[in-house]
Order: structure tokens, then sequence, then C-alpha cells
């Protein structure tokens, strides 16, 4: 858990370099202006951009930690492969926030790194997940579901849609692509999200695990809409002819990618719990005289 | 087994953080390289008659209100002093300043010596000095750094070579070069985002930036007809035709709409 919300701030720190242009104002990397443990005058875009590489470190230190500490206490095998992978997750962003630096921010490295970071986030988000004591004693309430597609199809889909939003939008931000895709998808994810979240509380409301993430996920939805809406203005609309990066500009971007990790991870949240609480009922798969036993 | 696992996933990383590192260092190396280093040897200049040569001058004019200029918050570095207005677009009086102007069409195949003297960029004030410059391909630019906090000093180009390199206080100037023909060129300071100058590349020495009255003049042009181009880095291009008898001096004037940013 602690990971998770160490990563949470990394996010918020990786989305105010690009918020304040200051990707390149260390041009060097793994040192920083030629030192690895020298701390330089943080003014500037050094400030924001040093900050990052900081609060990275610890965090790469953190995940080494966990996967060392799941490896050798974690009785199931998954979750041990899981903590390897996030660790392999930290090292290639590492790798990639090192190569932005050093090609100039090509479009698609950034984007890839900005994607990456959140991936990363949901993986420990994940891991605190199943290693909640609270996880592990409860006794799961299963109620079947019958209907199509089914929640769990739904939940997916959900991840799935805020995926392609997640990496329209960091193409957007790393000018690799227009603003209208991430525009013209976030309706898509509204449809979407919107969907899963009112079947799960039309249906399954009585169940906790699942009532809790799916009303989060339409809190921070709406809550994502009205920023996304604001940084398009502050940004795209009024500050397309700034002379630098305004607070405003700053505030509604940053804010934007921090719900936006938030919403990912939510949305992953749910579908862990929908598939253990609402597991799909395969009617079809049940022989016809075990379903009707009268008629035999 | 895991243990091998988790040694060899080690080792990997490492090698691939010391192959990265290495990959920083080579390009610290290439961007510090020779001012010439991506120059081809030069090819003989072609000979201007200097009885014959004409002089084309004019003023550049701004019709409509000029944008009122922003103010730059430059209190993220102390170290930051002096003038805090934006220089998009700089307008006095109807005078349009930082107005590249050059000869887009006529010269033909001429070649042109490389002058050997520098033109200088300053860093003053956290601005850049000047905010328009103009250079020939393979013209050294030496960068001074004048204030009392460290600059990055990067070019993002679309036909030369990007580099970024950062200076200190009172360190040596940085020398530098650009191949490769390219008008305003944008330069940016990462450290301080609201620092931007803009540097065209041409081939020939017939180019002028408008100064703070609006006024730019030419000299030494052979007779011809050229197109003349005017840029302005938020009012766009715009182009004008005039024909040079031998010693003639023509005026050239254009005005920009306000309207068009």
């Amino acid at each position: 858990m602690f990971t998770a919300c160490a990563t949470f701030v990394l996010i918020i720190a990786g989305a105010l370099v690009t918020s304040n242009d200051a990707g390149l104002s260390v041009p060097d990397w793994p040192t920083t202006f030629g030192s690895i443990y020298k701390m330089p005058h943080m003014v500037g875009g050094v400030e924001w951009e040093h900050g990052h590489r900081m609060v990275a470190e610890f965090v790469g230190l953190l995940t080494i930690i966990l996967a060392i500490w799941t490896w050798r206490t974690e009785g199931r095998r998954w979750m041990r492969i899981l903590g390897v992978a996030a660790l392999g997750t930290v090292i290639a962003q590492g790798i990639l926030g090192g190569m932005t630096v050093l090609f100039y921010l090509p479009p698609a490295v950034s984007s890839t790194h900005a994607a990456l970071a959140q991936t990363f986030f949901c993986i420990t988000v994940v891991i605190a997940l199943f290693t909640g004591r609270r996880r592990i004693e409860e006794q799961p309430r299963v109620e079947f579901d019958t209907r199509r597609p089914s929640l769990v199809t739904l939940t997916w889909l959900s991840i799935f849609v805020l995926y392609v939003q997640l990496i329209l939008g960091a193409m957007f931000r790393h000018r690799g692509l227009g603003w209208w895709p991430h525009v013209v998808h976030a309706a898509v994810v509204t449809v979407v999200l919107s969907w899963t979240a009112i079947r799960a509380l039309s249906q399954y409301s009585r169940i906790e695990a699942v009532r809790k993430p799916a009303i989060t996920m339409l809190s921070l939805m709406m809550a994502q809409l009205c920023l996304g809406f604001t940084a398009f203005l502050t940004r795209v609309a009024w500050g397309h002819n700034a002379v630098q990066p305004e607070l405003p500009m700053v505030i509604s971007t940053v804010a934007h990618v921090a719900v936006g990790a938030l919403l990912l991870a939510t949305a992953v949240v749910l579908a862990i719990q929908v598939w253990r609480h609402v597991p799909v009922a395969f009617e079809e798969r049940i022989p016809t005289r075990e379903q009707n036993p009268v008629a035999a | 087994m895991n243990k091998t696992w988790l040694a060899m996933l080690g080792l990997l990383a490492l090698v691939g953080l010391a192959l990265l590192a290495s990959c920083s260092k080579k390009t610290g190396e290439e961007q510090s390289s020779s001012p010439t280093s991506e120059s081809k040897p030069p090819a003989a200049s072609t000979p201007i008659d200097p009885a014959t040569a004409a002089t084309v001058s004019g003023t550049v004019k701004l019709d409509g209100t000029p944008p009122k200029p922003a103010k730059i918050d430059m209190s993220q570095d102390a170290a930051c002093k002096g003038d805090n207005t934006s220089e998009n677009v700089v307008a006095k009086d109807g005078d349009l300043a930082n107005v590249f102007v050059y000869v887009k069409e006529g010269l033909g195949n001429r070649n042109f010596d490389v002058p050997k003297d520098s033109v200088v960029i300053d860093q003053k004030g956290c601005r850049y000095h000047p905010h328009v410059l103009a250079v020939i391909a393979g013209q050294n630019v030496e960068i001074k750094n004048d204030d009392p906090t460290t600059h990055n000093i990067h070019p993002t180009p679309k036909d030369n070579r990007e580099w970024n390199e950062s200076q200190p206080p009172n360190a040596a100037p940085i020398q530098k070069s650009f191949a490769r023909e390219e008008i305003m060129l944008p330069v940016k300071c990462n450290q301080h985002p609201w620092m931007k100058m803009y540097i065209s590349v041409v081939k020939s020495p017939f180019h002028a930036v408008t100064g703070p009255d609006g006024k730019y003049e030419i000299k030494g042009l052979p007779p011809g007809d050229y197109t003349l181009a005017f840029v302005h880095e938020k009012l766009g291009e715009q182009d004008q035709k005039v024909t040079l008898a031998p010693k003639d001096s023509k005026t050239v004037d254009t005005t920009f709409k306000a309207g068009g940013m």
C-alpha cells in the first residue's frame, strides 16, 4: 500500500515535469549535471525534473524491497511473479525516463513512459489488494451473473477503454497526436464506465466489495470529465499563446493525470472484485436434465 | 534456480544502465564537438562586383493594435531579474521589430563564404539577446551566459541536429554551428520556460532583422530579380518581389495584420 501511495506521488511529480515544460532541464541521464549523488541547485525546471528523479529512485528502492519481500514470504506463486513483474516494470520505466532525456522527448517514448507509469501504479494497487488482511481473511459473498454481457466483461471493457484513453491522452500531451482523438474517445469511456457502474450498482449493490469501487469509479469519472474540460480550456483554448506554463494550466493538467491514474486503478480493483464476487454463470454448459429434473 | 533468475535480472538491469550511461556520455561528447564537424568543405564563393551592388531597405509595419505584452513570472529563480515582458510581438507606433528579412529566391546557385567571425547569443536577465538571430550555415555561434544562474540551451530544429546543453554561471562560451538552412529555428531554455529565441540559418549574407523602429537594410546585392521574405515568429511569412538594377537602392516595405495572431 505504501509503494502504491509513493507511486501515486511519483505520477504527480512526473505530471508536474511535463506541465512545467521541464522535461529537459537536466540534460543528462542517469547522472544529473554530471553527478550521481550531488544535489543540483533546485531552481526553475531543475526543481521539477530532479524532484521527479528523486521520488522515482525512492519508488525504485521500495519496489526492490517489495519484490524481495514478496518472493521470500508469499506462498502464492503468481504473487511472487507479480512482485518480480513490478520490479521489471519499474526498471523499464526508469530506462524509458532516461531515453526521453537522451533523445529529447520523442513522443512515442514519452507517451510509453506515461502509460507504463500508470500500469506500474495498477500493479502496486493489485499487490496491495491481494496482500491486504481483509481480502485474505474474508469469506466472499458470491452472486452468479446471468446477464449478457456479463459484469466481468464490462469491467474488462472499462479497463481497455481507459487504457486506450490513457495512451491517447499521453500522445496528445507529448505532441504525438492532436487533441480530438482524446476528446472523442472520452465519450466512449463515459458510456462504457457508466454502463459498468450502473450495472454493478443496480444489481450487486448489496456486495460492499463491488459497490464501493463502482461508486468511486463513477465519482472519479465525473471529476475527470470536469478536469479534462478545464485542462482543455486552460491549455488548448486559452493557453496556446502563453509565454510560459501558467498555474491554472499546470494545476488542471496535473489533476487530470492524477485522477486518471486513480480511475484506471479503481477500474482494475472493480474488475478483480467482480471476478471474485460476481462470477459468470455458464448456464449453457449445464446439461438440460440437471436444469430440469422433473422433465426427465 | 529462482535466485539465479533474480541475479540474472539484476545483472541485465545493471548492464542496461551502464549502456545508457555510456550513450549519455557519448551524446555529450558529440554536442561539444567542433562547431564545423557537420559542415561539408566550403565551395568557392561566387564573386560580386561591388561597383554594381545594390541595396534594398524598408520598414515593416503592424496594422492594428498589437497584443498587450504578457508579463513573465520569473519568481521560480531568484537570480532572474530584469525586463519581464514577453517578446512575442514587439511593436511601437506601428513599427514591428524582430522580423527576419532575407532573399528567399533569385540568388541562383551562387556560393558564399562562411564568415570567420562568430555571431553571439547572450543570456542576460534570463532572456536571450538577441531574440531573433541570423547566421550563415556553418558559421560559428558563440553562446554566453551572463546570468548568475544555470541555463540550458536547447534548439529544437526540423532540419538540423538537436542538442541540449547546460551552461552554469561564469562557464566558458559554448561554440556551435548549424549545417543546414532553416528559418526561425526555435531555441529554448527548459530551466526557464519563458526563455525563447529564434535562429534563422541561411546560405547567403543577404539578410537582416528589423530593429525596434521596424527598419531593415540589405546591402551588396548583385543586380537581379529577387523574392524577399519577411518572417515573424507569430505573424508568419510575407513575400515581396523586387527587381534591382546595378547600383540600385530600393525601398520595400511590408505590413503585417495584427489580427493574424
